[in-house]
């Protein structure tokens, strides 16, 4: 066990965990960040995607020793109120249909649109390809990303 | 205007306000009488009411939604119904999930696309009551007849007084009105949200990341546990925990039945842990590998002990006089449900009674297993429902419930039972694997005189629909099922059967279309008047609603106009509601590119037009990633894909665009979660012989030699 202090959406958080802990399962048991979802444990599905520096990373194989003194954002921390251009454009486009996914898809979607504002379908596709989702909710994932991708500037 | 019978007096109970004024109004979900729809003073207590809607004077107009929510969109759409009756202002409308009560409601199950067809006419009876109550109220307010009173948005106005009043500030008043012995419904152009695209309810908390699902749940001193479980024909021989146990943040190791339980502080403690533990095992029965189900399907299909399921005319004779014998095979996977969400349950239980909060589709078959397990009244057993993040029809099974009910009890402490996703793929109640063999006798003429077809299953039960299309448009036709027992469990699976049987059927009969050179619509079409006007036995599909979205879907895809497009075709009937799609695949360089599938679906009225393209466009998507890339092999009683590095589900580059049509008919609905899955393995299979003649007869269909080296899905 070691203690770890994390940078999490603005915030300081303290730890005493196992280094291999994965971030996730800190998130989840430890500060009650629930919104980061488990989905396979070995980075195939992407429901545990987060920030670390602005960048997509899955946390279920990120261990909490490697996080150092990184900015992570979570699901809860894209917004003060749910109010993310991205998080609207899910609203608007209605994507969800069980939902549990789509944290980690709005994460993946976020962290493309901050590095291209105005990416092609191709690019889309490419950055979301990790990301399943079970309900198939693909089309709506693409269109909301469009949607997002039209109002920012 | 419909209008309901009246009622006996004495299935009202008194009216009267609620503590803090307001009107609240319960109803049965399970009645469709108006009796059903009584007014109460009090949210507690009464039993003889099945759920409640209640209007505060502040006007919040709360709806209980006792079904089960895993992306079928119920928790939107059941309270639309209520809304658009009662001529509510949706924005007003809060949506609550009700737990468990098997006194207040029934059919607390999401299963069979069944919640909307059973609770559809309730619904807006609710509606509609409280409504009546409501302009009733405001009439002897303003001592006017109620018939020159209108409702909208909630607002009873007077439009010859030009004046109106609130829900809200009526509905005290309106506690007090008569019960409606007579309660008429909209008709269907009158519908304000009935139709619309409505936004899920839930949308605010699934994007900020709310603790929704089952696994978000957290309470303190609760224990985390982690279950070993054993292959298929495998039982318990003996366990070294002690590694395990030594293992920091461990609280224990205990076994129950073949289960292996580590028990700890944190997720990631308990499955350090239970790498650490060492676990023998001895045979308890067979140890099936896919080779021998291989082997099985082909011994069974000639010399296995068969169930007839229907018989019309003299199939013998036909095929021996026939000019033509028509005869292929096909042969599906098991398939692992794999909802995003993995298996999860907490059980606390007392000596007093257990508590039990988690994902399931089945809250009260949960219950009354959790009760009988450990001997309790099924009264003391309480389930709270959290969102269910998928399921597929693996949450049906109580399986993972009970884990954490017996777990609990021997603990004597609150428990959450986690499965990884491992734990997932390996721990059953999977699709069936099945085979078909279909045989079609022609006539000189090229019609169809006899069918046969043979499903076997391995404990698929009867794994045909012996009563659905072509039967009855067919003289001589015999359906029979073998099943073969294994100690791989299987369950319902989305579309049950009928997920990989459509596909066989519409992909047989496209074959007989082309082997008599009748367009593949237009034999489908022929075949349904034949049904129609000289019916075979009995016959359990509406031939209209079947023709309606056959012609919708044709008439959408342009079908048989597209030169430079190869396009297949397929219908299916399944749970109460019809589906036809056509796909379309482009030749691009020698190469197939899946470019778009049609779906024409009538399931009847349209409750929530985007909740109900989502069930369509996400049923295609379904049917094609499953009858493409997934795959569940087994080696002696165990999976050998056991997480999503290789069982495979489709992805977001593998999609084709999908156009969703509904035929507008009116009819009561009748179900929309399945239907639209079952037709696409078969549209896109067509296709797939259209554009390069070859046929694909096994699932999923990138593991076939015909598809050698040609990626569909992806873009080219």
């Amino acid at each position: 066990m070691a203690n770890y202090k994390l940078q999490i959406n603005g915030r300081s958080y303290e730890a005493d965990v196992d280094p291999d802990t994965p971030l996730l399962w800190v998130l989840r048991d430890n500060f009650g960040l629930v919104g980061t979802k488990y989905g396979c444990g070995i980075a195939q599905c992407g429901a545990c995607t987060v920030h670390l520096n602005g960048n997509a990373v899955r946390s279920c194989t990120l261990p909490v020793s490697a996080v150092g003194s990184g900015k992570v954002t979570t699901i809860e921390g894209l917004s003060a109120d749910g109010d993310h251009p991205v998080q609207l454009a899910w609203d608007e486009v209605d994507v969800a249909q069980c939902g549990y996914c789509q944290a980690g898809q709005i994460m993946s979607a976020t962290a493309l649109l901050n590095k291209k504002s105005k990416p092609t379908v191709a690019e889309i596709e490419n950055a979301m390809n990790g990301n399943i989702c079970r309900c198939g909710t693909y089309h709506r994932i693409k269109e909301a990303i469009v949607l997002a991708s039209s109002k920012l500037k | 205007m419909t209008t309901f019978p009246k009622t006996s007096r004495r299935n009202f109970l008194k009216i009267a306000a609620t503590a803090g004024g307001g009107l609240l109004l319960g109803f049965h979900w399970s009645k469709t009488e108006a009796s059903a729809i009584q007014v109460v003073g009090s949210l507690a207590d009464d039993v003889s009411f099945n759920s409640y809607l209640s209007i505060s004077p502040e006007g919040i107009i709360t709806i209980f939604s006792p079904n089960p929510e895993l992306g079928q969109n119920i928790k939107t759409s059941f309270p639309m119904i209520v809304a658009d009756e009662l001529d509510a202002d949706w924005t007003k409308v809060k949506v609550v999930q009700a737990g468990l009560d098997t006194k207040k409601y029934e059919r607390q199950v999401t299963g069979g696309s069944g919640a909307i067809p059973h609770s559809w006419e309730r619904l807006r009876k609710a509606g509609a009551t409280a409504r009546h109550m409501l302009v009733e109220a405001a009439a002897k307010r303003w001592n006017v007849s109620s018939s020159s009173l209108t409702a909208e948005n909630s607002f009873v106005v007077d439009k010859a007084g030009n004046r109106k009043l609130s829900y809200g500030e009526l509905a005290t008043e309106a506690s007090s009105i008569a019960v409606p012995k007579d309660v008429k419904l909209k008709e269907q152009k009158d519908f304000k949200l009935i139709g619309k695209a409505v936004r899920n309810v839930d949308n605010k908390d699934m994007i900020t990341g709310k603790p929704l699902f089952g696994l978000d749940f957290y309470r303190e001193g609760m224990l985390i546990s982690m279950i070993q479980r054993p292959a298929f024909g495998m039982k318990l021989k003996s366990v070294d925990s002690a590694a395990a146990k030594a293992m920091p943040g461990i609280v224990d190791v205990v076994s129950f039945k073949n289960n292996v339980a580590v028990v700890g502080k944190s997720t990631w403690q308990v499955n350090k842990a239970r790498k650490e533990l060492k676990i023998e095992y001895e045979a308890d029965g067979p140890l099936e590998s896919t080779a021998d189900h291989d082997r099985l399907f082909k011994d069974l299909m000639v010399k296995g002990e068969a169930t007839v399921r229907r018989k019309d005319g003299d199939v013998d004779a036909a095929f021996k006089s026939a000019a033509k014998v028509i005869t292929r095979e096909y042969q599906c996977p098991f398939l692992s449900h794999s909802p995003m969400e993995p298996m999860n349950f907490f059980a606390h239980v007392r000596p007093d009674g257990v508590e039990l909060i988690g994902p399931t589709q089945t809250p009260d078959r949960a219950r009354m297993e959790v009760a009988k397990l450990l001997n309790m009244f099924p009264d003391n057993v309480t389930v709270e429902l959290t969102r269910l993040g998928g399921g597929f029809g693996r949450r049906l099974q109580a399986d993972y419930a009970l884990e954490a009910a017996e777990l609990s009890s021997i603990l004597k402490a609150p428990v959450k039972v986690i499965w990884t996703r491992e734990d997932d793929l390996c721990g059953g109640s999977y699709r069936p694997a099945v085979r078909y063999r279909f045989d079609a006798a022609l006539d000189a003429q090229g019609n169809l005189v006899g069918y046969k077809l043979r499903g076997v299953g391995i404990n698929a039960g009867n794994c045909t629909r012996e009563d659905n299309f072509p039967s009855g448009a067919v003289d001589n036709l015999l359906i029979d099922s073998v099943e073969h027992k294994s100690p791989i469990t299987t369950g319902p699976w989305r579309a049950p059967i009928t997920n990989f049987l459509a596909f066989a059927e519409q992909s047989f009969l496209d074959e007989v279309a082309m082997a008599v050179k009748k367009d593949p619509v237009q034999f489908r079409l022929d075949l349904l008047d034949r049904a129609k006007s000289n019916p075979v036995g009995e016959i359990k599909y509406d031939i209209d609603r079947m023709k309606g979205v056959i012609k919708l879907a044709a008439e959408k895809s342009g079908w048989g106009t597209k030169k430079d497009l190869a396009q297949g075709f397929s219908v299916y009937f399944s749970h109460r509601s019809y589906v036809a799609q056509v796909a379309e695949i482009e030749m691009k360089k020698g190469k197939p590119s899946l470019k778009k599938i049609y779906a024409a679906a009538d399931c009847g009225v349209v409750v929530n037009m985007s909740g109900a393209k989502q069930q369509v466009t996400g049923g295609v998507v379904d049917g094609l990633g499953h009858a493409m890339y997934s795959n569940l092999t087994f080696k002696d009683g165990l999976p050998e894909q056991k997480n999503f590095n290789s069982y495979r589900l489709i992805k977001i580059k593998e999609i084709p665009e999908v156009e969703c049509h509904f035929v507008d008919n009116g009819i009561d609905p009748t179900g929309l979660g399945e239907p639209a899955l079952p037709p696409t393995g078969g549209a896109v299979a067509n296709a797939y012989f259209k554009a390069t003649g070859k046929r694909l007869y096994n699932q999923p269909f990138s593991l076939q030699e015909e598809l050698k080296g040609v990626t569909l899905g992806e873009k080219l």
